[in-house]
């Protein structure tokens, strides 16, 4: 039977956790069906159709599912899902929030955030803020997963050349409405994708003082990220957090400042190939992770890396 | 209006939990338990909702041991009004949990119900929008910032890109992350008049739930561990290995 991969998309680009998605239902084996559901996604549905293993892409254009609110997207899936074996969408802030409904009305359990494919029905997924690891299986009729896009290697953009169809649902369900949002803006790369983070935490004392992260990683081309405590004391906006509640890294390299590396933060990051910490304390529980350790006031070492790289 | 909190007894959120010997899951004995720290979150909210005068009643429900009431009584202390305890030996997978929830939600009759966003246990983030489905409401996951307009209510969303603001249709499931409010130490008086606020326990039969689940969990393995670093003396020498030993800048 076939999968179905739901995209992910904004400002009518593919993004990129639709790959690593497309990469883990590959692992899975059968044909791949990418749904894309949004208002004005046709250049989203002909990305989608390019990329490498795709056989199919279906296209639900409309006002409904402009900001994939899951009262209006769910039903639409649930309508569809019936003739697939899977039904995998990103573990993003989108795929996490309609995904479940799905589930919930398709009367299955879902599968949260896989990072690895074992068999066809059994699946790897980090549980306790990644202190373990569970392998589960499952009987459901319609497998529903969340895939975590460091767990699987991205297919490629290109290749492909699929076949685009149009789909419909039901439409707007009446009960939410897209009232606005507030979307960081950077040139930097975005914090998921980048081969280089560097993360800020509380030892940066201010938002002020990101200025010293910001100079560094445009210099090496980095994106940004910063601990729960940053956010919490508004040095950053929530989107730049990193851990078992914020967002999964897992870039070339990642560079701690000034965190001290709590499990919660160590969940989100622990799977980068290299680990740099800089922190004044010898005995902050980053070293543990750390590949390359600078115990240095962060005041005087960044600005010092930054000149030297 | 009435609302309804769903909370979670977990492992307290600074034990590193270590994998049992036979692989068959988390060794859990003599290990500190607390409320999910999202949960005390959603209790907060409710009993701020009520000091605003917008809530009348706060009803917080727990499904698992008996030994759950611990955390119950500290919803209590929180301000929760009253509590009910669905008593269950085993671990439920989220299906089961909503199912049951939706069970209460269906006895209750709520305006407005408040989860976590995540089981710091399970790291599931999916009991919430779960519930949504089966009662067929509205959902608002994720917020930083709630607000209730007349029959509406106006939640603030923490998403990959920044904040998201939806108005919902109540009632209404909302679930909560770090940012929506800092929970408040329960008062050694409001732990003692907890002790006197009513707590029923039900069992899942008299709710008439079916606890079959989809899923099992076949073996929890500790993740593979990373290899000792080294620390260096100075940032010429952390570049100089960046550059020739790791190559990654
Ligand atoms: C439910 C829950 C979910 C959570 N989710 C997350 C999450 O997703 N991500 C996350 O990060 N955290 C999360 N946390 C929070 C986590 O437990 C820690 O509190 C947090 O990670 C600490 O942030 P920090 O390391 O920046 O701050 P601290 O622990 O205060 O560490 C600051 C560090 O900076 C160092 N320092 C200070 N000044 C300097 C200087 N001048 N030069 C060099 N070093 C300096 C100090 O030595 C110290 O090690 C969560 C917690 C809970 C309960
Ligand atoms: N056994 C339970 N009893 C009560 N509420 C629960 C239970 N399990 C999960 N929840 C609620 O659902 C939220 C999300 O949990 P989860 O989907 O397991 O990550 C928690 O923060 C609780 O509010």
């Amino acid at each position: 039977m076939a999968i179905l991969v739901i995209a992910e998309h904004s400002n009518g680009a593919l993004a990129g956790a639709t790959l690593n998605t497309v990469a883990a239902a590959q692992k899975i084996g059968g044909e791949i069906v990418v749904l894309v559901a949004g208002q004005g996604v046709a250049p989203v549905a002909e990305a989608a159709a390019k990329v490498a293993g795709v056989g199919k892409v279906l296209v639900a254009d409309d006002a409904a599912y402009a900001n994939l609110l899951p009262e209006n997207v769910a039903p639409l899936i649930v309508g569809l899902a019936k003739g697939y074996s899977h039904v995998l969408a990103p573990a993003t802030t989108n795929g996490k929030n309609y995904l479940p409904r799905v589930a919930a009305l398709l009367d299955v359990e879902q599968i949260s955030e896989i990072v690895e494919v074992v068999a066809a029905d059994t699946f790897k997924r980090p549980i306790y803020a990644g202190n373990a690891i569970a392998t589960v299986q499952s009987s459901a009729p319609v497998k529903v997963i969340t895939v975590r896009a460091t767990g699987f290697d991205a297919v490629a953009a290109e290749g492909g050349s699929a076949a685009i169809e149009p789909v419909s649902g039901t439409g707007d369900a009446g009960k939410s409405a897209f009232v606005g949002e507030e979307l960081a803006t950077s040139d930097r790369p975005e914090l998921t994708a980048a081969k280089i983070v560097i993360s800020g935490g509380r030892g940066l004392q201010n938002g002020d003082n990101f200025k010293h992260l910001y100079a560094l990683a445009d210099k090496l081309g980095a994106a940004v990220g910063a601990s729960r405590a940053a956010v919490d004391a508004g040095f950053v906006p929530n989107d730049m957090q990193v851990g078992q509640t914020g967002k999964i890294v897992a870039p070339q390299l990642y560079i701690a400042v000034g965190i001290s590396g709590a499990i919660q933060h160590l969940a989100g990051m622990k799977d980068s190939k290299v680990i740099v910490a800089i922190n004044k304390d010898e005995d902050a529980p980053i070293f543990q992770v750390a590949d390359y350790g600078l115990v240095a006031d962060l005041f005087e070492a960044v600005p010092e890396l930054e000149k030297l790289v | 209006m009435k609302i309804l909190v769903a909370v979670k007894r977990v492992v307290d959120y600074n034990v590193k939990v270590r994998v049992k010997a036979d692989n068959s899951g988390v060794d859990l004995a003599n290990v500190k338990m607390s409320m999910n720290p999202f949960c005390e979150i959603a209790v907060e909210e409710a009993v701020r909702l009520k000091e605003k005068g917008v809530a009348s009643e706060i009803v917080v429900v727990t499904i698992g041991p008996a030994a759950a009431q611990e955390q119950l009584r500290t919803a209590l202390a929180l301000g929760a009004d009253r509590a009910l305890l669905v008593e269950s030996g085993e671990e439920l997978n989220s299906l089961a949990v909503a199912k049951l929830l939706k069970a209460v939600v269906d006895k209750e009759q709520p305006q407005l119900v408040i989860l976590g966003k995540q089981s710091i246990d399970s790291d599931n983030n999916q009991t919430g929008q779960m519930l949504a489905a089966l009662t067929g409401y509205a959902q608002g996951t994720f917020a930083s910032k709630v607000e209730v307009a007349g029959d509406k209510l106006s939640v603030t969303r923490e998403i990959d890109g920044g904040l998201q603001t939806v108005s919902l249709a109540l009632p209404a499931v909302v679930t909560t992350d770090l940012r929506l409010n800092e929970p408040r130490y329960a008062s050694l008086p409001n732990i003692m008049k907890a002790k006197k606020k009513p707590l029923e326990t039900v069992t899942p039969d008299a709710l008439g739930v079916s606890l079959a689940s989809t899923l099992k969990t076949v073996r929890v393995e500790a993740p593979a561990a990373r290899s000792a670093g080294i620390k260096v003396g100075s940032v010429a020498e952390l570049v100089e290995k960046l550059k020739n030993e790791a190559k990654v800048i």
